[in-house]
């Protein structure tokens, strides 16, 4: 009592370390959650794009997503250049969507996209889908076109194009 | 003692919660305001210890549950990701398997402090018969925990326990076989012991719930065992006790932090950390150290049944303590000859837990019939008789009283007159 | 007479470490090591780390699979093989370079078959054998335990699996070996032991210019599957030291919290 300060000292920085620990406390039992690091370790796979022929599509997984490997025809290509990127609703060029060979020249034959509607999730059906002759998910109606943009529908962006790199002409290496 | 409530709604808000859900009310009642005895000492902290001890199992357990594959082929394998890859799963696996020990260790102090104070005594027995419902109820729990990473000695530990079912006539394969689900220790029974583990403590939660209210209608017991008489005698909880309680807490988990972070494994047992192989058996199974006094008593007797039998009513004996005790006087403290007693009674345990880790053979066999005879005669005789022939000691006419003179010993004008009947 | 229940709990103290002390003890004692990673702060020596991984690689894991351990495991935080340049494991060229001289089981391919593809940072350690039977069969019986948490697993831990491994000697006068293709080991239960004699001099040859005498080969062997039995460790130990300091710091405060509070009343 004769030192009310003192009193108050004490009652403040045992309440405050208190409460400090607690806080601390709380982050592993957050970070748990976080990806493992066996989940992590799985972030990359390889692609042999030697087995995909002309015209012909192959889903991949990579992270537990479906990725789409596209060998488009000159046809798709053509479209997809065709188009004025400055009325789209998420601007980009063909050659923006693909990821160049380590000497720099580009592949335009093979798109690698995630294959997830970037409205709410869906698989989106290929083959020339839709009405911009790309991609079509059924979920909510968006059209995607030969490039994997968004043209028609709710989805608001174009589909992902996931990190990858060429190992070699025919090998890619998706994260 | 939980008296007339002295919550007064300032607000309007205040008021009109109150008048539809009395929470801070209740609150306030039994958290902040209630009158507690002044004279609790440390042994009375670990009642909040354990409530804290719960809370640190269930939240450490629903984390293991997310990463926990219940499965035979799975089990140990996904026990070892969480140590190896779940981010900080390696800390929170070793806290809640060490805090099943910690669990034990205060339980086990919070049972003898009520057995020393004569706190299963009248107005309170319903609050004890809750506590030893709670401690059945841990000892499953406990039981179903350690199944479940699947070692050597969790499919051993299974079979064994499960196997002492078997030992009850006529339908004792029928049972066993039902809580197996199958012919054997099995996948069916790893999951029904997941499912079951991960239910208890939120039963042990409740009953706990229940324990408390019976605390708060008679109030705490005190180390006098004299009831409170007057306001003299308490102080409200908040400050007094959450502040000796927390300080006490933190004693306890720097304990904790010890076995956690410096000797993870050493309450454990080396043969759990070679996968179940329902084909080897280890050549010496053991149960984890709390469950080694009970142990003891199951291979005291040679017969099975009998063994079983005595196992589980030595906890049932726990059940009527209430009424096997015949002396008015609480507290061991004024008890001359029963302290005795109770000394070698705590002794009798102890050594009951040391011979249920050695093999049943030679002194150690002699030793644990001893302790167990010991054990019961406790109860079934001593507690009986000597509560009827003992002098107790003079007691203080109150628990202030008892404070103001020499610890215990009444002043020297409180002697003269009897003890009022508590 | 407040300290009676002291009293009884300082006795029961006495007990009980008494009864562990007693428990622990193992029908052959394993003499005792001191270790680079034991006590308080010890932390597993970098470079036995390394030398232990060589042992396990080229003599071990002819019999013993560690099926709990990841190639990327190796380049972890505490790790053999840890470089601060890369603290993704996955991205570290010693551990891609390790990974990779294995041939690795895959798929099944498009066509259903399976197929053999270079290791990687993710994948498992190869097992010898495809299965226990496999492995019992080639091995006159008995089956060569998983070595991942033989640390662990074992009741002398470290000191045991050190004295094990060099622990073989003449059989005494007069014991014979229940059957054929067994060798006298001192501090195996039992004594008689399916595992050959592994490190005789020589056996490796260290990158590092270390000697490999069997004393050498055992201890590195030793502390590389102590790691691997708690990769963690380090961590552990670091943690709890900041934990314990914080709540004895706690603890501290609290004390005088508690005195403040009750200063004005007497009990
Ligand atoms: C999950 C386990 C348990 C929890 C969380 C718990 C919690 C509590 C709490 C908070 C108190 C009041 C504070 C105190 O006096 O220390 C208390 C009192 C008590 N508990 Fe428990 N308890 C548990 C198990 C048990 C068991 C197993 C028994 C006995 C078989 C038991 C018997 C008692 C008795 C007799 C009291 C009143 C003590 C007195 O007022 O002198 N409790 N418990
Ligand atoms: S999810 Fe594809 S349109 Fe809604």
């Amino acid at each position: 009592m004769s030192e009310p300060s003192r009193r108050d000292f004490i009652y403040i920085a045992a309440g405050a370390a208190a409460a400090a620990g607690g806080a601390l406390t709380l982050w592993p039992f957050i970070d748990q959650m976080n990806p493992a690091a066996d989940t992590l370790a799985l972030a990359s796979t390889e692609v042999d794009l030697s087995q995909v022929t002309e015209g012909q599509q192959i889903t991949v997984m990579w992270r537990g997503k479906p990725v789409f490997v596209r060998h488009r025809t000159p046809a798709e290509i053509e479209e997809a250049r065709s188009v004025d990127v400055s009325g789209l609703r998420d601007p980009a060029t063909d050659q923006e969507r693909l990821v160049p060979l380590s000497g720099g020249e580009y592949q335009p034959q093979f798109l690698i996209m995630v294959g997830i509607c970037t409205h709410l999730g869906c698989v989106p059906l290929g083959n020339r889908s839709g009405d911009y002759d790309g991609w079509f998910c059924p979920c909510h109606g968006s059209h995607y076109d030969t490039a994997g943009r968004i043209r028609k529908g709710p989805a608001p962006k174009n589909l992902e194009v996931p990190g990858y790199e060429y190992l070699s002409d025919t090998v890619v290496k998706i994260g | 003692m939980s008296g007339p409530s002295t919550y007064e709604p300032k607000t309007g808000i205040e008021k009109w919660l109150d008048s539809r859900l009395p929470i801070v009310r209740f609150s306030q009642d039994t958290m902040i305001n209630f009158p507690t005895p002044k004279n609790l000492n440390y042994w009375y902290t670990f009642g909040g210890i354990l409530s804290l001890i719960l809370v640190v199992q269930i939240v450490t357990g629903i984390v293991l549950a997310m990463h926990y594959v219940a499965h035979v082929d799975y089990a140990f394998e996904s026990v070892q990701r969480i140590r190896r890859d779940v981010p900080w799963g390696w800390m929170i696996q070793y806290i809640h398997a060490n805090g099943a020990s910690m669990f034990f260790l205060a339980v086990y102090l919070h049972m003898f402090r009520g057995l020393y104070y004569g706190s299963y005594k009248a107005p309170r027995e319903i609050l004890w018969i809750l506590g030893v419902v709670i401690f059945l109820l841990m000892m499953a729990t406990a039981f179903m925990g350690y199944v479940l990473p699947w070692g050597q000695m969790s499919y051993w530990g299974a079979v064994v326990i499960t196997n002492l079912f078997g030992a009850l006539p006529i339908i004792g394969e029928t049972i066993t076989t039902w809580l197996w689900g199958g012919f054997s220790v099995d996948n069916p029974t790893l999951n029904r012991f997941f499912s079951l583990h991960y239910l208890l403590p939120f039963a042990i939660a409740g009953v706990v719930a229940l324990h408390v209210w019976a605390l708060h209608v008679p109030g705490n017991n005190n180390p006098t065992g004299v009831s409170v008489k007057s306001g003299k005698d308490t102080v409200p909880f908040h400050p007094y006790y959450t502040v000796k309680d927390g300080f006490a807490l933190l004693l306890f988990f720097i304990l904790f932090a010890v076995f956690v972070f410096y000797m993870p494994d050493i309450l454990g047992h080396a043969d759990n950390y070679i996968p179940a192989d329902p084909l080897v058996t280890p050549s010496h199974i053991v149960p984890e150290w709390y469950f080694l006094p009970f142990y003891a008593i199951l291979r005291a007797i040679p017969d099975k049944l009998m063994g079983v039998l005595a196992m589980f009513a030595s906890i049932g004996v726990l059940f009527i303590l209430p009424w096997l005790d015949t002396s008015r006087v609480r507290s061991m403290r004024y008890r001359p000859v029963m302290r005795w007693f109770f000394l070698i009674f705590v002794g009798a345990c102890l050594l009951l837990g040391y011979c249920g880790g050695q093999n049943p053979e030679g002194w150690v066999l002699h030793a644990s019939r001893l302790a167990t005879v010991y054990y019961f005669a406790y109860f079934l005789l001593i507690l009986p008789i000597v509560g009827l022939i003992e002098t107790p000691k003079p007691r203080p006419a109150s628990i202030a009283d008892s404070i103001h003179g020499d610890r215990g010993k009444p002043r020297s004008d409180t002697a003269a007159t009897p003890a009022p009947a508590e | 007479m407040k300290s009676d229940m002291m009293r009884v709990f300082l006795i029961a103290v006495a007990l009980l470490t008494s009864t562990t002390a007693i428990a622990a003890e193992e029908e052959v004692h394993a003499p005792n090591q001191d270790w680079s990673f034991e006590g308080p702060f010890g932390v597993f020596d970098r470079a036995s780390l390394q030398r232990g991984y060589q042992v396990y690689r080229e003599v071990c894991a002819a019999c013993h699979s560690m099926d709990y351990m990841y190639f990327r495991m190796l380049g972890q935080e505490g790790g053999p093989f840890h470089d601060e340049d890369y603290p993704n494991p996955n991205d570290n060229p010693v551990i891609k370079a390790l990974s990779a001289e294995f041939q690795i089981e895959d798929g099944p391919d498009d066509l259903g078959d399976m197929f053999m593809r270079p290791g990687q940072t993710s994948d498992r350690f190869p097992a010898p054998y495809p299965n226990d039977n496999a492995a019992r069969a080639a091995n006159g019986g008995a089956h060569p335990p998983d070595l991942s948490v033989i640390v662990k697993a074992r009741g002398g831990g470290a000191d045991y699996l050190d004295a094990l491994l060099t622990g073989y000697k003449d059989a005494p006068e007069g014991e014979e070996p229940p059957r054929a293709g067994l060798y006298y080991n001192e501090y195996f239960a039992g004594h008689w032991i399916a595992m050959p004699p592994q490190l005789t001099e020589g056996r490796v040859t260290y990158e590092d210019g270390t000697e490999a005498t069997p004393e050498q080969m055992a201890e590195d062997v030793t502390t590389f599957l102590a790691w691997a039995s708690e990769p963690h460790m380090e961590t552990r130990k670091r943690m709890g030291f900041g934990v314990i300091i914080f709540l004895i710091i706690l603890s501290g405060l609290t004390f005088l919290a508690y005195k403040e509070v009750w200063r004005d009343v007497e009990h």
